[in-house]
Formats: C-alpha cells, structure tokens, sequence
C-alpha cells in the first residue's frame, strides 16, 4: 500500500504538522517529516479534519437504485469529507432484518469508500405496529447500534417506549423523526404566515415539539438514550434544553440545510436556477422555517444542545421532484455540501471554530452511534480517517460538484465557501478535489 | 412558475391554483360589486370603503385570497367568517379582519355578504362537528339574510350547496348576484384573454400584470 506524506497541514487547534500515513494508520505527526517512497500532499493552507461522520444518510439500496446506490452515495460522502455514514432504513425492503442491514454493510465494504453503518428499523416495515428484530440486527455481523424509523416518526407512545426500552438492552440509540402524523397530514410547508398566502397546507411546529416533549420524558422515564433527528425548530430547541438540564440521556442533530435556508426560497428568490417560486428542490422533511428558527439552530449548535449537523441526505431522482410542489419526494442531497454549509453558518459567524466543526461533524456523532474507529484526532496511531480541507476557496455550487446519482441540491448556483481537497479512508478516496475510481478504491483495491 | 420560467413568451393566465389563488374569481367579483353599488357610474370607480364579508372555508380556498388582495387594493374592507378551524392559524397577518360570529359580522350591515362553498370532504376531517352545525352557526339562513341592509349584496361563487352555506331565500333574492357573477365571469375572463394575447405594449403580460 502507498505510504502518503501530508505535508505542513494546520490542525484544528491551530498547530501546523506533518502526517505520514502508512498501512491505513497515521503512523507519524510531527515537523520536517520524511519517508521514502511516499507520495507527498502539498498540504499548505489545508486544514486537516478528522473524517466526517454521518449519522443520517439515505443511500437508498435495497430497492432506491434510480436515485442513489450504496456505491454512488459512498461517493458523494468521500467528495464532501466524510469517513462514515450511518445509512436509513427506510429502503425497499425495510432494513428490519439481520440480513437485510448485513447486506447493506456488505456492499458498504465493497465500495469501499466510506465505512456504511446500517441503520436499523424501530418497527417491522416501519408499518409503526411491531417491533423489528431489533436483537437480530444488534447481534448480527452489521452490529447496528441504531435504530430508526426515520421518513416516519413512532408515533404510537407505547411502542415508543417499549422500544426505547428493548434499544437499550443493546446499547443501541432510538433516532426519532418527530412527527406528528395526525397534525401533518397533507402537510406541505411550514405552517404560517407563507403558508396562508401560498395556499399550501401547514406544517406546525408543534408536530414536532409536542412529539420531543413526549418522547424525552419516556426517555426518561425507561433510563433509554433517545437522539432527535433533524431539529427544525426554535420551540425544539426548548425543549431539547430543558430535558438536558433535567439530566435526560438525549442527543439531537440538525441539518446543514436547517442551518442556512428559510421557508422564503419557497415564494421565489433563490439565486438561479432555482428562482422560481414552487421549486420542489427546496421542499424537504422537516421543512424549511423562519430565519428566527434558523437562528435559534444555530445558537442551540454552538451553545451545545444541539450535538451534531447529520446530512439527511435524501437523493430522488428528477421525476419525483420535476414536477408541482405537493407531488414532488420530499428530501435533498447534502453530503458534498455539509461541510460548506457548517463553514458558512458556524464559522464565518464566528459560532465555532475548527475544532467545534471537528466536533459536531466527527466526535461525537461517532460517539452517539458508537461508530467505531472514527471521530478521533489526528494523531499518531489513529487510523487514517481524515479531510483536507481548503478553507480559503469558494466557488458557485453546480451539479459537477455532486458527486452522487441524484442532483436535486438546493444549493446550485449558490456561492458557498471552502473545498474538500482530499479524504482519506485508510487510503485516499479522493484526491485533488476528485473521487478516485472504483477500481482504486473498492473492495478489490483492498485486497 | 411557467410565466416566470423564461421558456415562453405567451402570457400566462392564472385559472385558478389549488388553494393559491384564483385571479380571474376575484376580478368578475370586483367587477359585478361595482356594477350593482355604483350603477352606471361604476366606469373607473373603485371599491373604497366597501365593506365585504367573506363566510366559510377561508383556508382552503383560493378564491377568498385572491378576493383579499383585489378587494384590498380597490379599497375595500374585508372580514372573514369561519369557524377557527377554517382559517389559517396566520390570518391575523393578512389585511382583513377576523370573526368567528356570523351574527356579529352581519350586526355590522355589511354591504357585501360572499358565502363560500363547503366541501364535504372537510366533514370527514373534523374541520366542524357536522353538517347541520356548521349551517347553524356559518350558514345565511333567511333569517339571517332579513337582517341585511336593502341594498347588501349576496354572492357566491358557485357551485353552492343549498340549505348547507346558503338558504334559498338568500340565493334566491333580488340582493343575490349569483347568476350575475356567472354571466360577468364569461365577460372578465374575455376580457383577460383579449388583453393577454393583443398585450399592450408589444411585450406579452406578465401573470401579475393582469391580476
Ligand atoms: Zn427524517
């Protein structure tokens, strides 16, 4: 295996350090190092981030191959940074198996760009009635720590709390999507003052937060870990606050796109070509909402009660969104585009710095869904799981930027800053800001 | 969308978008208020201090924005009637004022009275406990049709439900200009489509412009 010679990196404190990365490790960090025969990275000016962690990708395999593959999806995470990503269940069939969730960490290991943690579903078929082999899943070579209905929220309290009980036999985490289904029904857009004059029916907050409220006091209750999928919400973030000063063993996450765009882009206004007002690219699960709950996200993410940015990358492919807003998939890519987006919300606003990024990025999503070998430092001995990153560049965002199936970004023709140079997952997976082949990458390449 | 989309130079004409809007209803609406109030003289006279009361399923209907912007910029002043259930949670930032009352909103001798039409399938979502409850509190009953002004108008937009949001003797009345909306909305929506396809200033019309 080529041995890389990262050279004059800065780290996220600040230091600047060689990295000399040997046998999948980084068997050395220091100054003025040298290795013969080692292929040397020109690091200057690059931040060197521990990888990124993912606990909120859909990579749509089994049965979502027209909008994104296990493969294809992998991609997409190298090219924006990423190590690892934790992979939804809500494939076709449902990730409610141990053979199901063993495939899908298979081919993760096949591609071999990213380490793919299956997510398991909470109920059989997300049908929300009956627990899924839960046991089965945990046990089985996969190892699933998670467990999800995302797409659906467990609405049912008493499954709720069986299975945060059951979860927590296997120190497993329940990932709740926090959604009222009965308050949401038809549900279009954030419910307010844009929805009344759009004509589209709301989405209120309270679906969200009541169904928070309710579930960190199970959580309670039971003595279970709870995460919170994708906060949208200012009223969440009170109530997240107030069940972690209670002392309550609840994480929450929020995404990229939460932290940047607001529910106005719905009305028209973006930058071409998605100007046009009723572009289904901006119609998401949980919606877009008010600058003030973009705010409050913020806030919430620097102050710590939010843990974690999770991508909830969703690809669809160009039917489901082509076409009028309440037909169009709800959902949009964001794995290229997260740490971009973190760049432009967190640190340009001065709300965290690198080591913050590494964090909420890295840390302690590893930690929350106990993704083992990931999240840790930059240090000698460590695996090699890491980004270069260049904070300096910024360019318009366009599809040639997208290094997965589906394109339905909301970010195209917007300026964002920074650019993933390169990744490595034990060895590069991309390189010069490009994603290397298959063949130089994958299970093959791995021997 | 299309008008905006840059892909064809045609005029584009709003017939009415889920539960947006519906231009041309709002303008056949202005349009049969002003011939009724002002008679001969309605030529270039606006709406200003009519007072329009809209009753039924604000939330879902396109139809009552469209009525909110128009009658507003003409002049006019609006309320809207329904139970809370059918109105946008975010009403109070639109330029109308709000009642849950029928009888307070008729108290005040409004000079329009728009009855809109109500859907069965909001009975099914426990929008209103049942049909006969919401004629009871929303519905302009005869009774209620006597206390109006002379000179009130009553309109609709059609199809109506009778007996459910309007009573005969309303629909039926001399105040009722319901076959006229009809018969004006043949007229408006010629009028939109002559002045769309001639243009006139050489550029096609932009959906706003006609509204
Ligand atoms: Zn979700």
């Amino acid at each position: 295996m080529t041995t890389h010679l990262i050279r004059s990196a800065t780290l996220v404190d600040g230091a600047r350090a060689d990295l000399l990365v040997r046998d999948g490790v980084v068997a050395e960090v220091g100054t003025g190092l040298s290795a013969v025969g080692a292929e040397v990275i020109d690091a200057d000016g690059l931040l060197a981030l521990p990888g990124l962690v993912d606990l909120h990708t859909h990579l749509r395999e089994p049965g979502g191959e027209a909008s994104e593959t296990v493969l294809t999806g992998s991609q997409a995470a190298a090219a924006g940074g990423f190590t690892a990503v934790n992979a939804m269940a809500n494939s076709s069939p449902v990730a409610d198996t141990a053979g199901v969730v063993e495939q899908v960490q298979a081919l993760g290991e096949l591609a071999g760009y990213v380490t793919v943690r299956p997510i398991g579903a909470v109920s059989k078929g997300l049908a929300g009635e009956q627990l899924s082999e839960i046991g089965a899943m945990a046990t089985s070579r996969a190892r699933v720590r998670v467990f999800s209905d995302d797409g659906i929220c467990v609405s049912d309290p008493l499954l709720m709390r069986r299975a945060l009980e059951y979860i927590k036999g296997f120190d497993g985490v329940l990932a709740q999507h926090a959604q009222d289904p009965r308050l949401t029904i038809g549900a279009q857009m954030n419910e307010g003052v844009l929805s009344a004059e759009l004509g589209l029916a709301g989405w209120p907050a309270v679906a969200e937060e009541s169904i928070i409220a309710r579930d960190v006091l199970l959580a309670e209750h039971v003595g279970a870990r709870l995460h919170i999928c994708h906060l949208s919400t200012a009223g969440s973030v009170e109530v997240v606050r107030w069940a972690k000063a209670r002392g309550i063993a609840v994480t929450a996450e929020v995404t990229p796109h939460h932290l940047l765009l607001t529910e106005q882009l719905i009305a028209g206004g973006a930058p071409a070509p998605l100007d046009g007002a009723y572009d289904a690219r901006f119609k998401v699960n949980p919606p877009l909402r008010r600058e003030e709950d973009v705010l409050a996200l913020r806030a919430a993410l620097a102050d710590g009660t939010i843990d974690i940015v999770a991508t909830d990358h969703a690809p669809h492919t160009a039917e489901a969104k082509q076409c009028e807003w309440a037909a169009a998939a709800n959902g949009m890519v964001g794995l290229e585009t997260a740490l971009p987006v973190v760049h432009q919300t967190m640190v340009e606003t001065g709300l965290l710095d690198w080591s913050g990024v590494a964090r909420v990025l890295s840390s302690e999503p590893a930690r929350i869904g106990r993704v083992e070998g990931h999240g840790h430092a930059i240090a000698a001995g460590a695996p090699a799981e890491l980004t270069l990153y260049d904070p300096a560049a910024r360019r318009s965002f366009d599809t040639a930027q997208l290094a997965g199936k589906s394109v339905n970004s909301p970010y195209l023709g917007r300026s964002l800053p920074g650019r993933v140079v390169a990744t490595f997952h034990g060895r590069p997976t991309v390189l010069d800001g490009a994603v290397l082949a298959p063949e130089l990458v994958g299970g093959a390449a791995r021997g | 969308m299309l008008a905006g989309s840059g892909w064809i130079d045609a005029g584009v004409v709003n017939a009415g978008d889920g539960t947006h809007e519906h231009p041309t209803q709002a303008l056949l609406d202005a349009f049969t208020m002003r011939r009724r109030l002002h008679g001969a003289g309605s030529r270039g006279r606006d709406l200003d201090g009519v007072r329009v009361v809209i009753v039924g399923d604000i939330v879902h209907s396109r139809v009552a924005r469209s009525n909110l912007w128009l009658l507003r910029t003409l002049g006019a002043e609006v309320t809207f009637v329904a139970p809370p259930t059918l109105l946008p949670s975010a009403v109070g930032a639109w330029p109308a004022s709000v009642r849950y009352d029928l009888d307070d909103a008729l108290a005040e001798q409004p000079d329009v009275v728009m009855m809109l039409r109500i859907q069965s399938e909001r009975m099914h979502e426990a929008f209103f406990p049942n049909p006969r409850e919401y004629s009871r509190q929303w519905g302009l009953s005869a009774e209620r049709w006597a206390t109006l002004p002379d000179g009130a108008l009553v309109m609709h937009p059609g199809p109506m439900i009778r007996g459910l949001e309007i009573s005969d003797e309303a629909a039926d009345s001399p105040q009722s200009t319901i076959l006229e909306q009809v018969a004006n909305g043949v007229a408006v929506r010629m009028a939109v489509l002559f002045l769309s396809m001639t243009g006139n200033d050489g550029a096609a019309p932009t959906e706003t412009e006609i509204v």
